[in-house]
């Protein structure tokens, strides 16, 4: 239940986060990625600080915690180098990512605006989601 | 090329905000913050993973719904795009996401922040097709 909760309140956190920087305002995303014409660089100020603040957290839980306070253990993804599914799948990911504006988490935050448009976006990528689980998985 | 609508501030603190909830994430669950992979195995079903897979969703869900109710019109929202166009984009976002094992979370800020190679290599792939997939909009018309 605690882990439960805990996990509710990250989504909290992170939607907030999302929200305060206006990356679920998909013509921001467009803006950063509009390299040729009118740009907004933003988005590579909300990695930066993001990755600031998570990176800092990482390397420091590394050094000192055996494991997760609400788990048995850290689940790092494992590398599997660099292969083509991963290259293919971003590059795939990227385009979609460039027609809407909407990556995964700010579609979902941006699902409780109410406008129909992200709500068919977020049934199209769990459709996505399935059409990779019945094709693709075996690739992985 | 020409700079417009740059917020620098809200985006720093936007992303320290979000930064801080993937390392709650981390350190709380042991887990990373990458939605695609949250959202993606949500719907493989594993049991024992779904309670707190959901809630995550949810929470991110709630800010949604809550901010829209508190601040209406001025949560800015600005989409160019129609159905077809979400319809396609959500596809090749679900697919590609699973297929590249992470997104703009996974790979851009958990993975990156982790010093991964891939994420770093994944990061590049999606920004660079990102910005061709608006150029050719902008070519289209329709931006």
């Amino acid at each position: 239940m605690n882990k439960i909760l805990f996990a509710f309140a990250c989504g909290v956190l992170f939607a907030i986060g999302l929200v305060v920087a206006q990356m679920t305002n998909p013509a921001k995303v467009v803006g950063f990625l509009d390299v040729t014409g009118a740009w907004d660089p933003s988005l590579a100020f909300v990695m930066g600080g993001a990755l600031t603040v998570f990176g800092f957290a990482y390397w420091s839980s590394q050094r000192k915690a055996a494991k997760p306070v609400l788990d048995d253990h850290f689940d790092a993804p494992p590398s599997r180098g660099i292969t083509w599914e991963l290259i293919a799948g971003s590059l795939l990911f990227g385009f979609g990512w460039g027609l809407s504006g909407f990556c995964p988490g700010p579609a979902l935050v941006s699902a409780g605006f109410g406008d129909v448009r992200v709500w068919i976006f977020v049934v199209a990528m769990a459709g996505g989601v399935v059409a990779f689980n019945l094709t693709g998985s075996k690739a992985r | 090329m020409t700079i417009a609508n740059f917020t620098p501030w809200s985006a720093l603190a936007g992303g320290a905000i979000l930064g801080a909830a993937a390392a709650l994430t981390w350190w709380g669950l042991g887990r990373i913050a990458g939605i695609s992979n949250i959202f993606g195995r949500l719907l493989r079903f594993e049991w024992g993973h779904m309670g707190w897979r959901l809630a995550f969703v949810a929470g991110l869900v709630v800010v949604g719904i809550v901010a829209k109710l508190a601040f209406g019109e001025r949560i800015a929202f600005e989409l160019n795009a129609g159905a077809w166009q979400m319809v396609l984009a959500g596809l090749l976002v679900g697919y590609g996401t699973q297929l590249g094992n992470g997104c703009t979370s996974g790979h851009g800020v958990c993975g990156m922040g982790r010093l991964s190679p891939r994420s770093i290599v994944a990061t590049l792939c999606f920004m660079a097709t990102g910005a061709v997939a608006v150029f050719a909009l902008r070519q289209g018309g329709l931006l």
